[in-house]
């Protein structure tokens, strides 16, 4: 059961903020893209079976189409020519959205201090939650995933049309 | 013919019979024969190897380069990987070529592979495969505007500005990097920090962290073509 959002309770009505009531249903169904590249996706699986099982947080629904998910998770490494790729599955999903990088590559381009890898994803798309690790374990993705809820639920419905989050976008070229 | 096989001795007869003391650097490492030829002869001893009855090397295992920057004048070698598949047998030759007039005769006529390994060799060490149907890059970015394998380039990313370069090993190649222009750091500059708008909020709640110098410049809405 989801926890109660602040508010006025009284008998046989509730009343609260519309953004917490929008945020508690965002939070705990929230729909992932795996971008899953490399081994990070291998423990990333193990975080999806049943034993940590991810479903426990409402994200039953792992969508292979970014026009049906609400979070991208950008598991594993990243080369430059996959940039743009990335950017591009960024965009095809629907405002509200939110990015996870998962482990060191994605989050730092990790031990590929190279010529041909993307030195973190947040080069090409705004990232929310960084997870570290090479690869982190499947208690770490969870604990990403609980952060990325945490933000959801306190996110105000208004922070989409704001101007700092529209300035953000412009900063990655996005619109 | 049973019982006969083909020896690592016979190549070598059959090659210098044919192109005498063209051919030089005979060696065996491993039982695998090696040989340098002069560059503009490549073709003519791909397709000697190739179309003779007894050699039968129609197979190219790998074709790629080596960059010897000490050696003035043949900088870059090409070495090409052979195989006889009928006796199982292998050659590898090489030929060398200046880094300022690079051109190599290409070899996709003879052998279809070769266009997939001479797109390679062009992007990674800028060997220009004269002849070839469409000399671009393969693996690399098409906005690169470098042979990144060269030696003459550090191999660490450029753009990262969030790695104390003493810690990461990249103090030894400062003095090469300053020589070829690129800007290094000196080890005793301290631990570098991530240029941070003083204004910009430090948890990814109400704000993302990652804008600023390091961004990089690529074609940007890809939904529209």
């Amino acid at each position: 059961m989801a926890d109660m959002p602040e508010g006025y309770p009284g008998e046989g009505f509730f009343a609260t903020s519309l953004s917490s009531v929008v945020g508690l249903a965002r939070k705990n169904s929230l729909w992932p893209m795996p971008f899953a590249t490399s081994c990070c996706g291998i423990e990333f699986m193990a975080t999806m079976a049943s034993h940590y099982d991810l479903a426990r947080f409402g994200a039953e629904r792992l969508g292979f189409s970014p026009r049906q998910c609400d979070l991208l998770m950008v598991i594993g490494t990243i080369a430059k020519k996959m940039g743009p790729v990335v950017k591009q599955v960024y965009l095809q999903m629907a405002e509200p959205r939110w990015v996870m990088a998962v482990g060191a590559c994605a989050s730092s381009g990790g031990i590929f201090d190279s010529y041909s890898v993307l030195q973190g994803i947040d080069q090409v798309v705004p990232v929310d939650v960084y997870v570290p690790g090479c690869p982190p374990r499947p208690e770490a993705i969870l604990d990403g995933f609980i952060r990325i809820q945490d933000l959801v639920g306190k996110e105000s419905i208004r922070r989409r049309n704001s101007e700092s989050y529209k300035e953000l976008l412009q900063s990655y070229g996005i619109q | 013919m049973p019982g006969i096989t083909l020896s690592n001795e016979t190549i070598k007869e059959r090659l210098i019979a044919k192109f005498g003391d063209q051919l030089s650097h005979f060696e065996e490492p491993y039982g695998l024969l090696t040989f340098e030829a002069p560059k503009e002869l490549n073709l003519k001893v791909l397709q000697f190897l190739f179309d003779d009855e007894e050699l039968r090397f129609r197979f190219l295992t790998d074709l790629t380069a080596v960059h010897y920057p000490g050696q003035a004048g043949r900088e870059l070698a090409v070495v090409y990987h052979l195989h006889n598949l009928v006796d199982n047998i292998r050659l590898r030759f090489k030929v060398f070529a200046s880094i300022e007039r690079p051109d190599i005769f290409t070899a996709t006529q003879l052998y279809s592979s070769a266009n997939w390994m001479e797109r390679e060799t062009y992007d990674f060490f800028g060997v220009n495969f004269v002849g070839h149907p469409n000399l671009k890059r393969i693996l690399n970015v098409d906005e690169m505007d470098y042979f990144p394998l060269r030696k003459e380039y550090p191999l660490e990313e450029q753009t990262r500005v969030d790695k104390d370069d003493a810690m990461f090993g990249r103090g030894s190649s400062i003095g090469e990097r300053a020589a070829n222009g690129v800007a290094g750091r000196s080890p005793e500059a301290g631990p570098v920090e991530t240029p941070r708008d003083p204004n910009e909020p430090r948890t990814p709640a109400s704000g993302t962290p990652g804008s600023g110098p390091q961004k990089q410049d690529w074609n940007t809405d890809t939904t529209k073509v």
